[in-house]
């Protein structure tokens, strides 16, 4: 790893001025992506901005009928959190199957979805749950957050401060989980929220995206046989070591039969 | 350079450090506390896991700088007064290892488990046990000494 200016402010106004010192300085929020990526000199950033000591980017609280959740809550705190067991199960249930348990202690919801891994859990859920996400500048819209790989609608230095997610009539999420790293080969989160059925899915192209066809025939009869047959072409999904874009774009449909499936 | 100061095992530390020095150098090369391990150093073999503030984390992937003002508890800090802890002597008790690289981030990230379920089924243990890879024993001995652990630390 190279080294680096260390900084750790105490506001989120700290924070976008110790990151705006440098073009080349970056946000730490968990650094479950940032650290392993810095030590195969893959990112050598000139300072490092430590979100860890701003006390009011963490927790869940509720906001009109919506869970707005803190950018820096880990991923076992959201698993483990009563009012998102409550109000929103499936998410917990993401995030309870986020990596393994050292990973769910210090990664961040904030960090996951700024760094917008195409194999990340937590895009499928931003997506499929029309969540907004509110920086630093402006609310986000879920929808037009998630831009391509490791790319997202985030301006140069704007900082993630919490994510709102709408409460759902129903929701689940189904991920066959790569055997040995838990990151999702694919991933499908299924919703009746605010009046629509969102399929949204992670793991299996370059970016999070959603499948209108299946969100129609759920509209239709939320059932998991209105999904057979609705086949998602292969042509630019993931291809690599894990899984051909073949093999991928066959378990879309696969997982989202699952997740409809454990809603009834 | 960058003065960081945490409690490790129950004393108080200061030092100046890098700030690139990794949480698991600092232990081991600024404290020689070699109790904990760097198996993989890409946060997926667990050999490196440490308590901070009460959590299991990975400490090759945290900075020394990023654990300012916690509390850490390292293998080094599990024994008391020379007994070993019963999480440790079940390890020794049911063969739970081989070689014993993986040990100590097995025995600590098993002390997380029992804080968050103290009666885990064998199917609970294997699944929190997904960061902490063993590459002698298959694992069947670790599962046994930590239900026995566990039994213990119940009664």
């Amino acid at each position: 790893m190279y080294n680096f200016d260390y900084h750790r402010p105490n506001s989120v106004d700290d924070a976008v001025r110790a990151r705006g010192g440098s073009e080349d300085a970056t946000f730490l929020a968990g650094g479950m992506t940032l650290l392993p990526t810095m030590k195969q000199r893959l990112a050598s950033p000139s300072d490092i901005v430590d979100l860890s000591a701003i006390q009011d980017m963490t927790g869940v609280c509720e906001d009109d009928g919506r869970l707005a959740i803190g950018a820096m809550t880990t991923h076992a705190s959201v698993a483990s959190d009563p009012l998102v067991n409550q109000k929103i199960p499936a998410l917990a249930k993401l995030a309870g199957g986020i990596g393994d348990p050292q990973v769910r202690n210090r990664g961040t919801l904030g960090g996951s979805i700024a760094n917008a891994d195409p194999s990340a859990d937590y895009p499928a859920a931003v997506l499929g749950l029309g969540a907004t996400v509110k920086t630093n500048k402006r609310e986000i819209s879920g929808d037009d957050f998630f831009v391509d790989m490791f790319e997202t609608a985030l301006e140069e230095g704007e900082l993630i401060l919490s994510v709102n997610f709408p409460v759902p009539d129903k929701a689940a999420y189904a991920k066959f989980p790569n055997p040995a790293s838990r990151y999702a080969m694919v991933g499908v989160f299924v919703a009746q929220v605010g009046g629509e059925t969102r399929v949204a899915v992670t793991g299996a192209a370059p970016s999070a995206f959603r499948v209108s066809e299946m969100e129609a025939a759920l509209s239709n009869s939320f059932s998991a046989d209105a999904l057979r047959g609705i086949n998602i072409p292969a042509d630019g999904m993931n291809s690599d070591l894990h899984g051909s874009a073949e093999y991928r774009a066959h378990l879309v449909n696969v997982m989202a039969r699952r997740a409809v499936e454990s809603l009834s | 350079m960058l003065t960081v100061s945490m409690t490790v095992n129950g004393k108080e530390v200061t030092k100046t450090v890098d700030p690139r020095t990794l949480l698991v150098t600092f232990l081991r090369e600024h404290l020689n506390l070699t109790g904990t391990h760097v198996g993989c150093d890409t946060s997926q073999c667990g050999a490196c896991v440490v308590h901070v503030n009460g959590q299991s984390a990975k400490a090759c992937t945290m900075l020394a700088a990023q654990v300012e003002g916690a509390d850490v508890t390292t293998i080094e800090g599990v024994a008391k007064n020379g007994d070993l802890h019963p999480m440790q002597a079940a390890f020794k008790e049911h063969h739970g290892l081989q070689c014993g690289y993986c040990t100590p981030g097995m025995v600590m990230s098993a002390l997380d488990l029992l804080k968050h379920n103290p009666d885990p089924s064998d199917e609970e243990v294997r699944h929190w046990l997904e960061g902490n890879i063993c590459r002698c024993t298959g694992y069947q001995n670790i599962v046994k000494a930590i239900q026995s652990a566990a039994q213990e630390m119940r009664s």
